[in-house]
């Protein structure tokens, strides 16, 4: 039997990253194949690579043993490959006849369109009206949306690119019914994920990346999720340095924490407890969407929650707002650079300014002291070895490391008590990364508190003294990180902590 | 003050050629926002199609030759935008409002030898029998041939957007110019498109102004036609049907208090020169508020699109 799709050596580099180095794998009719790796593993460029939105630097695709190299992602469709994708390409205020229309290539006439998507609704058990506009739609049934867009085109090879992340389990469950029955009639679907339990319940093949390698094939029915977790990450995990570390008191306590999600894609908090004490790293790991975002802004005071939830050195802070935080030491740098940790289009004076303001003491009676701010800037710069023209420079002009370690260094410089962190390393390349980490680890020896909330394992079992995972918005039970293996991660990571197999 | 010396014959006929221009221009726009581009030039192409479609019809002796160089200018004023905005990424309020600023200057000075010189103008279509019934025949039977173009333009534009696939990708280019981008299509080659039509039909709508019902040229004689052209397609909450009736109450109530001025009515002048504006707001409004949700403005209106890799 010849392969449906097969891949020789694709490589795509952008500037300061390899995405895809030699990646090579075949799926075959009828399969469904998961495609597994951690953020930035290079999952999303290799899909849409297929699909024709990225194209390769190297490396050729074959489809059915023809060369395949699709230009656009209409080429692609006519070939008969369809995606599903995670964000970005419905209309809301179109209906869902119109969006389906417009991922077609030669859609029939509305009438007969709206009665097609109502046969192949009903076939394949995903309700759907035609007439309905996408914007009053709930995140799974706007998923229906991009999936029966993709069937009318009876594609051969469906891409899904982690379509469980904003759906809820009644949905998910709906859904791996649906891709079984597209598997049984003889399409092949490109499963993408990283939620290990899920892969091993509907995937027959998998293919793993790691920085932008395949690092490994397998059929996940026959592997455990622990052992998945251990290809996924690396074998080469290095186990923390016990550092001679004197723990404190506790510094920030969090009790009983539940919030409901602020928009309809979050995800809830619930019941979240943690203490973190003088001179300790706490690393939080978790797969995106689990949570991070909504914790992050719940401790930095974007998001108040009840009495008593939330308190530093016995202060209660819950009702209070960022800056009161700030105030008080409970300082917090969040994931996304350019837009929520700093201004895009303001200079590294302003934007040091806006956080620094009343730690730093930038403003007088009202007033900004300007010459101040500057200083505090060029200080982050100089100690930070941030590479940039001068603190005139706008946030958005430095590379992502180069921000990256000018967020955290502004943070690290306000002497917190406590400082939270989410993603501190994300898309930063190895020095630099390095460099924030031992800036964390320079503040806790100092004797401040770190919360560091990380997908990156690696980083985590590098740096923190207590690990824990978040999953669905629950925190687990932390654990001393020196008695953390990646069988335990994987587990703890994959949601299914509960069911510790005896082997542990 | 005498109400007999207002005829409704001749009070319809009049609004129908009262409200063209601002239709015409105001049609044009709206397919323009539709694909998510905020044109704020509309004064300017349509004071350069006045004067362009003047100059042309002067030079040639062709109406028909007027409204053609008109519509041309239009388009290149919108195409100068288009360029500015689409391709080096400026500011589509600042460049709109340059754009008019640019019009209205380059318009006088290209209009200078031409003040006070008089051209000859479309007639009245004659449709016989038809044209010759009582009312009806006056009212719906015999203007000028670019009263029923223009209506025909706004029924094609209703139909185009309602009905045709192209109609259907400019307005989800619109909606949301990431996913079309990420389905495949070209983005920016749909929105000059529509930005270049737009600009035609605004100077179509500036030609209509100096070649029928004025018909001279005189400096900055689109007085403003332009910015009620933009609002009326706000509160017609970008639907094409609606923008037909605001153009219209528009041209009757501007018609209307022109009469009742000389009819000596006992109301402030000043008012009477309000009316037209605000009971074009106020009927717009309450039309839109009564639409709710489906009135709502593309949702990608005014935003800069930057294809990423």
């Amino acid at each position: 039997m010849t392969a449906l799709l097969t891949l020789e050596g694709i490589t795509k580099t952008y500037p300061g990253v390899i995405a895809n180095a030699d990646i090579s794998f075949q799926i075959q009719p009828g399969e469904i194949h998961a495609l597994l790796g951690e953020n930035g593993a290079g999952k999303s460029t290799l899909v849409k690579t297929i699909y024709g939105l990225v194209r390769p630097d190297r490396g050729s695709m074959r489809l059915n043993g023809a060369p395949f190299a699709p230009s656009e992602p209409r080429a692609a469709r006519a070939a008969g490959v369809a995606m599903v994708f995670q964000h970005f390409s419905l209309f809301e205020a179109l209906s869902v006849a119109e969006n389906v229309g417009l991922g077609m290539e030669s859609p029939p006439p509305m009438r007969d369109l709206a009665q097609r998507i109502r046969d192949v609704s009903q076939t394949y058990g995903l309700p759907l009206d035609p007439g309905r506009r996408v914007g009053d739609l709930s995140a799974g049934e706007r998923q229906r949306v991009e999936i029966v867009r993709c069937l009318l085109q009876d594609p051969r090879l469906l891409i899904m690119d982690e379509p469980t992340s904003v759906l809820t389990p009644q949905e998910a469950e709906v859904l791996f019914a649906t891709l079984r029955k597209l598997s049984a009639e003889g399409a092949a679907i490109l499963y993408i994920s990283h939620k290990l339990d899920e892969i091993r319940a509907l995937c027959e093949a998998a293919t793993i990346l790691r920085g932008g390698r395949v690092v490994g094939q397998c059929d996940p029915r026959e592997t455990s999720a622990a052992d998945l977790a251990e290809r996924m990450v690396g074998t080469q995990i290095t186990a923390s340095q016990a550092r001679p570390s004197a723990l404190g008191a506790a510094l920030l306590t969090v009790t009983d924490l539940s919030l409901l999600p602020a928009t309809q894609f979050g995800t809830a908090l619930r019941q979240i407890s943690l203490e973190v004490r003088a001179g300790e790293i706490l690393g939080i790991g978790g797969v995106a969407g689990n949570g991070q975002d909504e914790l992050l802004g719940a401790l930095s005071g974007e998001r108040l929650s009840a009495l008593g939830t939330v308190t530093l050195g016995g202060q209660d802070l819950s009702r209070a707002g960022p800056d009161a935080r700030r105030r008080a030491g409970l300082l917090a740098a969040p994931e996304e650079r350019l837009g929520h940790a700093a201004a895009p289009d303001m200079s590294l004076t302003e934007n040091a300014a806006l956080t620094g303001v009343s730690r730093k003491g930038l403003a007088r009676r009202g007033f900004l002291r300007w010459g101040a701010a500057r200083s505090f800037a060029q200080e982050v710069i100089d100690r930070f070895d941030v590479r940039t023209p001068g603190a005139g420079a706008t946030a958005r002009s430095l590379s992502g490391g180069n921000l990256q370690k000018f967020v955290i260094g502004r943070e690290v410089l306000q002497a917190p008590r406590v400082l939270v962190v989410n993603q501190p390393t994300w898309g930063v390349d190895a020095a630099a990364a390095a460099a924030i980490r031992q800036a964390l680890m320079d503040l806790a020896a100092g004797g401040a508190g770190v919360v560091v909330i990380s997908q990156d394992l690696d980083e985590l079992l590098a740096v923190s003294d207590r690990f824990t995972a978040l999953n669905e918005g629950r925190l687990s039970p932390p654990r001393p990180a020196s008695e953390m293996t990646v069988d335990r991660i994987g587990l703890m990571l994959g949601g299914a902590g509960d069911l510790e197999p005896a082997h542990v | 003050m005498d109400l007999s010396v207002i005829s409704p014959t001749l009070l319809i006929a009049s609004l129908m050629v009262a409200a063209t221009p601002i239709l015409l221009a105001a049609i044009g726009e709206m397919v323009v926002e539709k694909a998510g581009v905020l044109n704020l030039g509309v004064e300017g192409m349509m004071i350069m199609g006045a004067v362009m479609g003047f100059i042309a019809a002067h030079e040639t002796g062709g109406v028909w030759l007027g409204f053609a160089a008109a519509a041309l200018a239009g388009a290149v004023m919108a195409l100068l935008f288009g360029v500015l905005t689409q391709f080096l990424l400026s500011n589509q309020v600042a460049t709109g409002l340059a754009l008019t600023l640019f019009g209205l200057g380059l318009s006088a000075l290209l209009g200078q030898g031409y003040v006070g010189i008089k051209v000859d103008s479309l007639a009245r279509l004659d449709m016989g029998v038809l044209s010759d019934l009582p009312f009806v025949g006056r009212v719906v039977f015999s203007h000028d041939p670019m009263v029923y173009v223009s209506l025909a333009l706004c029924l094609g534009v209703w139909a185009f957007l309602r009905f045709s696939r192209a109609g259907l990708i400019l307005r989800a280019v619109g909606e949301s110019h990431d996913a079309a981008h990420a389905l495949g299509y070209n983005v920016r080659r749909v929105r000059l498109l529509a930005i270049a039509f737009g600009g035609a039909c605004a100077g179509l709508g500036g030609a209509y102004l100096s070649l029928v019902r004025v018909p001279q040229w005189t400096d900055g004689m689109t007085a403003g036609a332009g910015w009620i052209a933009l609002a009326i397609v706000v509160f017609a909450s970008w639907r094409a049907e609606r923008v037909l009736i605001g153009a219209y109450l528009f041209g009757g109530i501007a018609v209307l208090q022109l009469n009742l001025q000389t009819a000596g009515a006992r109301i402030p002048v000043e008012v009477l020169s309000a009316a037209p504006y605000l009971m074009t707001i106020l009927v717009l409004v309450l039309i839109s508020r009564r639409a709710g949700r489906a009135g709502q403005a593309p949702a990608d209106l005014g935003k800069p699109f930057h294809p990423a890799s």
